[in-house]
């Protein structure tokens, strides 16, 4: 089976400093994969090799079989979406501006907004639940609500691959559990970065990063032992299992 | 609220473009009847019937002289650099996402009279089409030299990127405008300089027919492209990356829009020297108006910045009485103001 997404031996250079080294990655399709690692790992850059965005100084990122830099911008968006970390405007734009914005790629002069285009909207409002909030001004809106309409504007671009750059950041409790809910019910291949190894722990696979290179990839049980947690983020981890079969829950610890 | 979406969405509630061309004719035959001396319109619309072949009364050929060969050439002219400074400043506001981007203080008006003057005093081919082209050059090296300090300067987007730009462009005027100075003091005999002193300032006075045959055809460019690019600007709203990732090829698009924007100017200020502010005021208060959308924004820009223009040019004439003021000046004292508003409102951001 063709890879839905893959990066053979993909490296990234700034200034000829490698930041990213010889990530390899193969992502079947519909699965969720989770990237995890501390501050600077390269998470944020690793997302922006698969979205195409960079481009990788060494390696290749194959989109569904096909080499990222031989496909045009816009075939690139309408096979993936990215949710960036933080993308703010200031423009007085609505919710709906907002959301229709996903619908550019099958959009040109000679291809004008149309009834299906309607549907993927308001799909994508309804998604959210923020069909009710379509006429609020941007500014007006809340960080959790902004991050729900920055994925109802992914999801009204219609892709095949969904990319979430640490999309609970600075969200209560609340907002974080239901944009993971969210992004786990929209049935698209998934790759999402995270700072909470509880929310890793959803995904089907995680890739851990340090420095700039995989450290490991599986299964979150398999993969998040108290010694990796140890070496990657040098803190105390035990893992306490859920009173009701639920996932587990970790309590850290600064190494002493 | 699905049929209200999809008016909004296909931009087909769009009667009033449909009042566009009348307010423009209105303009027109405004700033054709005032001046010096005031001609009744009557007069007016009876001269260009007569011009279009629609009438054969007698008219008084000072009239008729004043009105064509003076008047409409020159209310054409400003209309359209009206209308292409405009959509400049337009356009320079979405992709560079900031509030203040606009030709002239972004210094782009600035090379634009550095190249054109450049040919001027050379004396290389001196027509209109030269110096438009020096205006070009002098126009793209202004804007390639000021990107590249913004960037230098570490200059993102947000506010403080949008004052990094802002500086840089100011530096780059000042740059080129000493470049300019520099030119007529070594190469221009004194009537020479006399002359490019004023035109510098943003002057109409001189404006003729033959003018008109690049600002139209510039003007209609530079709407061309802006529609086309409508839904292209719309998606630069959360920054470049943003826009790549919605399928927005960054680079092609930049050069050809940025370009748009740099002829435009350079060919206005090749025409009328460097007219500042139009591409600042005209597209934020289109913005109140019409809203962000660019299929609304661009018509509507187009036609107010031509509006804008021609009613400076009227009160550049008949503020003080018997003295032409240069048309930069009136822009600028509507300008500057608006500037200082658009200042403290993205700071409380």
């Amino acid at each position: 089976m063709t890879p839905i997404l893959e990066a053979v031996g993909a490296s990234h250079a700034v200034r000829g400093r490698e930041i990213l080294s010889d990530i390899s990655l193969r992502l079947h399709p519909g699965e969720t994969l989770g990237l995890i690692g501390p501050n600077g790992s390269g998470k944020s850059t690793l997302m922006g090799l698969m979205a195409g965005l960079l481009r990788p100084s060494r390696g290749e990122i194959r989109l569904e079989g096909r080499p990222m830099a031989r496909l045009g911008r816009r075939q690139i968006a309408r096979r993936l979406a990215l949710v960036a970390q933080s993308a703010e405007t200031a423009e007085r734009i609505t919710v709906r501006d907002a959301v229709e914005l996903g619908r550019t790629p099958w959009l040109g002069p000679l291809r004008p907004w149309g009834a299906q285009d309607d549907d993927a909207v308001a799909a994508a409002l309804d998604a959210v639940d923020m069909a009710h909030m379509a006429g609020r001004d941007w500014a007006s809106l809340s960080g959790g609500e902004r991050q729900r309409v920055h994925i109802a504007r992914a999801h009204a671009q219609a892709p095949r691959i969904l990319l979430l750059d640490e999309p609970t950041n600075h969200l209560d409790i609340h907002h974080q559990i239901a944009i993971l809910d969210l992004v786990a019910r929209l049935s698209v291949t998934t790759v999402i970065a995270l700072h909470d190894l509880h929310h890793a722990l959803r995904c089907e696979r995680v890739m851990v990063l340090r420095a700039g290179r995989c450290v490991a990839l599986g299964p979150p049980m398999e993969i998040l032992t108290p010694a990796l947690i140890r070496e990657i983020f040098a803190v105390e981890a035990e893992i306490i299992p859920h009173p009701r079969g639920g996932r587990p829950v970790f309590a850290f610890q600064r190494l002493a | 609220m699905r049929a209200r979406a999809a008016t909004r969405s296909t931009g087909r509630n769009r009667g009033w473009l449909w009042l566009a061309p009348a307010v423009l004719v209105a303009a027109l035959l405004f700033g054709t009847a005032v001046g010096e001396t005031r001609i009744p319109l009557a007069t007016v619309i009876e001269v260009l019937a007569v011009k279009a072949g629609l009438g054969s009364a007698a008219l008084d050929p000072i009239d008729a002289s004043v009105i064509w060969h003076y008047r409409l050439s020159r209310a054409v002219v400003a209309a359209c650099g009206g209308a292409s400074l405009a959509l400049s400043g337009l356009i320079l506001q979405a992709l560079l996402r900031n509030p203040l981007a606009e030709p002239y203080l972004l210094g782009i008006s600035a090379g634009a009279s550095t190249g054109a003057v450049t040919v001027a005093v050379a004396g290389i081919g001196a027509g209109l089409l030269s110096m438009s082209a020096g205006a070009f050059a002098g126009a793209l090296t202004a804007f390639a030299l000021v990107a590249a300090l913004a960037r230098a300067a570490g200059g993102g987007t947000g506010m403080r990127g949008a004052g990094v730009i802002i500086l840089a462009g100011i530096a780059g005027s000042q740059m080129f405008n000493a470049l300019t100075a520099l030119i007529i003091a070594q190469s221009a005999s004194a009537e020479q300089a006399r002359g490019i002193m004023f035109w510098l300032l943003g002057n109409l006075s001189g404006v003729r027919w033959p003018d008109s045959w690049v600002a139209v055809p510039m003007a209609a460019l530079a709407l061309g492209v802006g529609l086309w690019h409508a839904r292209t600007l719309d998606a630069f709203a959360f920054g470049a990356e943003s826009a790549a990732s919605l399928g927005i090829d960054l680079r092609r698009t930049q050069a050809l829009l940025i370009g748009t924007a740099s002829l435009a100017t350079a060919i206005m200020v090749s025409i009328a020297g460097a007219i500042g502010f139009v591409g600042l005021v005209v597209p934020h208060a289109m913005r109140i108006l019409v809203g962000p959308r660019h299929a609304r924004l661009v018509p509507a820009t187009a036609l107010a910045g031509a509006v804008f223009l021609v009613l400076s040019d009227v009160v550049s004439r008949i503020v003080i009485p018997g003295q032409v003021l240069p048309i930069g000046v009136i822009t600028a004292l509507v300008g500057a103001p608006a500037f200082a508003v658009v200042m403290i409102r993205g700071r409380q951001r």
